[in-house]
This record gives C-alpha cells, sequence and structure tokens, in this order.
C-alpha cells in the first residue's frame, strides 16, 4: 500500500496508527443552508479533536446534508468524519456520494443504519434500506481496496477512505452485541465509535469480551461520550431513546448536585470516564459527542488532559 | 394470504358521493378469511352505506354480489351481464379484484373499499401480521425460518440495529425486532456462527424495484 502503509491518510488513521489516545468530536449540519452557523459549530473544535463527525439527517432530522457539511468543514481545515446513513440512499446515491466527498476531501467515513424515519420529522418518508450498515462498510472496503464499484466495474481514482462504523455495546440482545461488532470489523471497519455510554460495568464487560475475541487488535474502538447537560436530560434519554442504557444512579448523582450545578456534574462524570477510558485495555480513544455543546468541548478536552492534540506527519 | 382493511366510512362515502346506484362486489379469497371483504361484510357495508346516504338525504341503490375470485378471470365473467347497470363498482377484494375488473370491463367505473396492506395471516382472532414483503429470492433458510426483509423495519440482513431493546423495534414498543428473536433462536440452538456470515446486498430485481413483475409457467401456457 502507498502512503507509508496508511490506508486513507486520513489524520485520524496516522493518530491512531501512532499510538495516541484519540479524541473526536462530533457537529450537526445546521437546519437550513446557514454556513456562517456550521462554521460557528465547528469552529469550537479546531484544535481540539482529531476529527468532527458529521452528522447525517441525524434522528431523521432533515438537516444540510453531511456530504456538503463534511466538505465545508474540509476546505476550512478541519477533518471531518463523514456520516452516512443506509435509509435515505440506495446504493448508486451512495457511491456517488462517497466518491464526492472524496474527492472534496474527505478522508474518514462512519457507516450506519440510521435511525428509522419515523423518529423524524418526515415520517412519511419511504425508506430505502438498499443495503445494511455492514454491507456499507464492505462496499467502501472494497471500493478502496480493490478500486471496483459493487458491480465489480472498476473506479477511475478509488477513494481512500478510513472506514468507521458503530457499536451499540447497550442494545439488545446483550450477548450479541460483540459479534455485531465483529461482523463490523470482518466487513472493513478500521475503527469503531460505541453509541454514548453511561452504564460502565456493562460497557467493561463488553470490551472485555471484545479484547479476548482479539477485535481491538484489529480495529481501533473510541468510547463514545455524551456529557449529561441535566437530570432532565438523564430521564429522557433513559425513557425515550431506544437502545440507550442510563443507570439510575446517574440521574441520581445529577439531581444530588443541586439546581444549576447540574451541568458541571455531567462534565464531571465525562471527564471521570474519559480518565477511566485512556486506561482501559482495548479503548484506544474517545468520541465525544456534546449535543448543541460544541462550545464546550474546549474546556472539557483542557480537563480531561488530552491536549494539545498530537500532530503525526 | 393477502391481508386488507376497510377503508373508513367517510372516505367510501366521498368516492361513491355522485352516483345513485352501486354494485358492491366482495371477493371469497382472502378478503374473506380475513373477514374484510367476503360476503358477510358486503351485507354489511351496503347497509351502513344506505342508512348514511339516506340519512345525508340522497338515498343509494345498493346491489351485492360475492364472487370466487376477483383476481381469475373466469370468475370475473361472473357480472358481465350487469356490470352495466350501475353509475359505478365498488369493489372489496385486494386492490389486485378492483384491476382485473376494471380491465374486463373498460367502460365501467372500479372503486377500491378495502386499503390492501401485506402478506400475512392471523395470529390470533382479529389480529393479522405481516410476514412476508414478496421480495422474490425467499432467503428465511438463512435466519431460521424468520424473514428479516419483510418483518425488520429496516430490511437488515445483518442485525439487529442499535435500537433494538427488550425484543422490541426501535420504532414501536408493540413491534417485535424480528432480529432479536433470530439471534435468540440461534443462542439458544447453538448456531450463533450463522450469524457470522456476512451476506453480499441483496438483488432487489426480483423485488418490486426490478418493475412490474409476471410469473410464467410454461407449462401451463397454452
Ligand atoms: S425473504 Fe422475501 S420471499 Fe422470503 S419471506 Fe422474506 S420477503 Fe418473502
Ligand atoms: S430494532 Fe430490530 S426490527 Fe427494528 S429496525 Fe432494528 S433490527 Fe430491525
Amino acid at each position: 500500500m502507498s502512503n507509508n502503509g496508511l490506508k486513507s491518510g486520513s489524520n485520524l488513521e496516522k493518530v491512531l496508527k501512532a499510538g495516541h489516545f484519540a479524541f473526536t468530536g462530533e457537529c450537526g449540519p445546521p437546519k437550513g443552508a446557514n454556513v456562517e452557523h456550521l462554521k460557528e459549530k465547528f469552529e469550537h473544535l479546531r484544535g481540539k479533536v482529531d476529527a468532527v463527525n458529521v452528522t447525517d439527517n441525524q434522528t431523521a432530522v432533515v438537516r444540510m446534508s453531511s456530504a456538503a457539511a463534511s466538505a465545508i468543514m474540509a476546505a476550512n481545515g478541519i477533518e471531518p468524519n463523514f456520516q452516512m446513513v443506509c435509509r435515505d440512499r440506495n446504493r448508486l446515491a451512495m457511491m456517488a456520494d462517497i466518491l464526492g466527498v472524496y474527492s472534496l476531501g474527505v478522508r474518514n467515513m462512519l457507516c450506519l443504519s440510521g435511525d428509522h424515519q419515523k423518529f423524524g420529522n418526515h415520517p412519511q418518508s419511504k425508506n430505502v434500506f438498499d443495503i445494511d450498515s455492514i454491507q456499507l462498510i464492505a462496499m467502501v472496503k472494497k471500493m478502496r481496496d480493490e478500486g471496483k464499484f459493487l458491480n465489480d466495474e472498476d473506479i477511475d481514482e478509488p477513494p481512500k477512505m478510513f472506514i468507521g462504523a458503530a457499536a451499540n455495546p447497550f442494545a439488545d440482545p446483550y450477548e450479541f452485541r460483540v459479534y455485531r461488532l465483529a461482523n463490523k470489523i470482518d466487513a472493513g471497519a478500521d475503527f469503531i465509535q460505541t453509541q454514548c455510554i453511561y452504564n460502565m460495568p456493562r460497557f467493561r464487560d463488553f470490551i472485555k469480551m471484545a479484547v479476548e475475541m482479539g477485535l481491538t487488535e484489529k480495529a481501533y474502538i473510541l468510547a463514545g461520550v455524551t456529557p449529561m447537560k441535566s437530570a432532565r436530560m438523564a430521564q429522557y434519554m433513559a425513557k425515550m431513546v431506544p437502545g440507550m442504557d442510563v443507570p439510575e444512579a446517574l440521574i441520581e448523582r445529577l439531581k444530588g448536585a443541586g439546581k444549576g450545578k447540574q451541568a458541571e456534574e455531567g462534565i464531571k462524570f465525562a471527564i471521570e470516564q474519559i480518565d477511566e477510558f485512556k486506561e482501559m485495555e482495548g479503548v484506544a480513544g474517545v468520541h465525544l459527542m456534546a449535543i448543541e455543546w460544541e462550545h464546550k468541548v474546549p474546556e472539557i478536552a483542557e480537563r480531561a488532559g488530552v491536549l494539545p492534540r498530537p500532530q503525526v506527519d | 394470504m393477502i391481508i386488507a382493511d376497510r377503508k373508513s366510512l367517510e372516505e367510501i362515502l366521498d368516492m361513491i358521493k355522485d352516483f345513485k346506484k352501486i354494485l358492491l362486489v366482495g371477493c371469497k379469497g382472502c378478503v374473506t378469511v380475513c373477514n374484510v371483504g367476503g360476503e358477510k361484510e358486503v351485507g354489511v357495508l351496503a347497509v351502513i352505506l344506505k342508512i348514511a346516504r339516506k340519512k345525508e338525504g340522497n338515498p343509494i341503490e345498493i346491489d351485492e354480489k360475492t364472487l370466487e375470485r376477483q383476481c381469475d378471470p373466469e370468475y370475473v365473467e361472473q357480472i358481465r351481464d350487469i356490470f352495466d347497470q350501475y353509475d359505478a363498482v365498488l369493489s372489496m377484494a385486494c386492490g389486485v379484484g378492483p384491476q382485473f375488473l376494471s380491465e374486463a370491463y373498460p367502460s365501467q367505473r372500479f372503486f377500491p373499499a378495502v386499503d390492501t396492506k401485506f402478506f400475512g395471516g392471523a395470529v390470533q382472532h382479529g389480529i393479522w401480521e405481516e410476514r412476508c414483503a414478496g421480495c422474490g429470492t425467499c432467503v428465511i433458510h438463512h435466519y431460521d425460518g424468520l424473514c428479516p426483509i419483510a418483518r425488520c423495519s429496516k430490511s437488515l440482513q445483518h442485525g439487529p440495529c442499535g435500537g433494538s431493546a427488550d425484543g422490541k423495534c426501535e420504532i414501536a414498543k408493540d413491534v417485535e425486532c424480528i432480529w432479536d428473536t433470530i439471534v435468540k433462536k440461534k443462542m439458544e440452538q447453538g448456531r450463533l456462527e450463522d450469524l457470522r456470515t456476512i451476506r453480499a446486498p441483496k438483488d432487489w430485481q426480483t423485488a418490486r424495484d426490478g418493475g412490474p413483475r409476471k410469473s410464467i409457467r410454461e407449462e401451463l401456457v397454452q
């Protein structure tokens, strides 16, 4: 492989390959064509993270496309992690968009099934699911490594993507989650970003299984962290978000912090988590999803001791 | 079989509001079995429509007829002598019925009285569930006889997705996550390894995506 043995040459890949503890962030594109708003959001993350996930119609709510927002980010010198869901596009549109974003400088992508459109603001829409997330991973790998489209035709300048996938250790059936992770890695995922973790005992158990199965040798696993802004947010997530595991003890802890101090308590918990992940066998980094809280990322990164971010050539 | 639900009375009344005399045609096939468009339901709907129209001061005349099957030209012929005696014909068969009727009697107008929903069966008295999406290439043997194409909300060939919780699908607490059931069955039977196979993207050409479909049985074609 050219490019010094790198698959994509992305910053995230270089950081992980050099053995640094990776730190990625997230940015949801605006509900409109407001580029200034987008820039304002991702500027908070500049220099604080190794790459920024750009969500793709997250929770099935229509927004500026992740492709365009990723390209704008790349053009502004911040590395995007382009998210793509299987809900909204068939294989033609997916391959076209992968080539498109690659040509605009995108080097990481995260392959997802996507929340069902029933959750979103256009529940009337037709869902696509031509291929699923595992088939998407395999497709991107084929495009990159074999230089071929799904139909085996040659690609004129293959897209060299660093391939990511998601894992939710907290969905059911619990015993199967690590096998699904294994399937994603077999399909070609280079890195994994997990669902937000709140139940630490369960995550420790999950990562232990992944280590025992040798999965953490084959792919980099980034632990998902979302700081809670309030006890109410925690309660909402516990109740309303399928596949989210928020222990009662955490809700109590936030409540106990008292009025006006819950956000700080949420950040404290997130920092404790990050501290533990740094030492945890099998965890290669943290993916910080500070939802509509991008401006807090510099502070959290600072206090978690992950700054400055490594520069790898 | 094909499962349908009757349209609301308001919708049916609106469809036929301009007509004074209609023929209401039922079908003795699937819609009889799922209690939506057989002889009995035809009788009930006719009565309700007549009462509603009478109330509006705009009475309607309705004749009833239930065919063996509306999806078979042989039985569709059974209304040849009477079809043109009506302003319109309302069919209680699945979506296939009123189309076969329309094709056989181009001068008449046909309206659907039911919404055709899915291929499925009764899981208990009065409750029907979807089982097959007619994808044209059956693969349920990979999933222990359970179909994720029709029964997973995302038609995932590798599930369950991250939204599966307590055996339920992320879309609603009253929807089974079929992938949870598939995985549990495999685990119970010690065949979890079956689910470690990465499957190729499905070829949807045999499904509706390949265009309207046809089935030709050469030996039967005369
Ligand atoms: S795999 Fe296709 S043909 Fe078989 S049950 Fe499912 S939808 Fe029907
Ligand atoms: S929760 Fe289960 S049935 Fe629902 S979309 Fe996910 S895998 Fe499919």
